[in-house]
């Protein structure tokens, strides 16, 4: 089982991930800092966990979805 | 209830009517509130041509169910409908509608303000703006006022 991690708009450009795999991160921080390669993370970047907005510090584990993107602007 | 994404233009006014039309509320209500968005050519001090709208598919879906239903505990809505734009519009193109029904007017109108507030804020779109100096990414929305 793996870890699926995606990334949105401006942080998938700047980044150029779209959308990826990691075998394990105990952190949806470590998951961005796994990779991201420790690229700094700007401020606002928020993040999901299985579709559900969560925080850095936040658990992960096999099978989950973690995705990170900017503010959201639709409507 | 009712949420839509969709990739092609479509009439709002259409959207509601044949909504309302077929709504299992027909004859229950007495309030209809909408809020129907439209893509300016302007923003931001910018001239803007185009609109590329983003989204996080599983998640979208998630949170607009997950809004209409918040919406529900808080107000007595008889029915609700949310349809939002992804892809490429073009401006005077509508983005989004949000309709609430409901016996009396208050519950309608305070659900379809709510809702546009929490769908700006929760709802995973983004924007991506095309001006005279190329494409951007709209990086926070306006403050609606």
């Amino acid at each position: 089982m793996t870890i699926h991690v995606k990334f949105f708009a401006s942080l998938k450009d700047k980044l150029k991930i779209d959308d990826t795999t990691i075998e394990r991160a105990k952190t949806a921080g470590e998951a961005w800092d796994i990779t991201t390669h420790n690229t700094e993370r700007p401020d606002n970047v928020l993040v999901a966990i299985n579709l559900e907005y969560a925080q850095f510090e936040d658990a992960i584990k096999a099978g989950d979805e973690v995705a990170f993107f900017p503010p959201v602007t639709g409507g | 209830m009712a949420t839509h994404v969709i990739e092609h233009i479509f009439d709002p006014w259409k959207t509601i009517a044949e909504h309302q039309s077929k709504t299992s509320c027909h004859k229950q209500f007495g309030a209809t509130a909408t809020f129907i968005g439209t893509m300016r050519d302007f923003n931001d001090s910018a001239d803007v041509s185009a609109m590329t709208l983003e989204h996080y598919p599983a998640m979208t879906q998630h949170y607009l169910d997950k809004l209409i239903d918040e919406a529900n505990t808080k107000w007595d809505l008889l029915d609700t409908l949310i349809v939002h734009r992804v892809g490429e519009i073009k401006p005077a193109e509508p983005i989004m509608l949000i309709a609430c029904w409901s016996a009396h007017r208050r519950a309608s109108l305070d659900a379809c303000s709510w809702l546009i507030e929490e769908l700006k804020h929760r709802a995973p779109f983004w924007k991506k703006e095309t001006t005279p100096n190329g494409e951007r990414w709209v990086e926070k929305n306006t403050n609606g006022l």
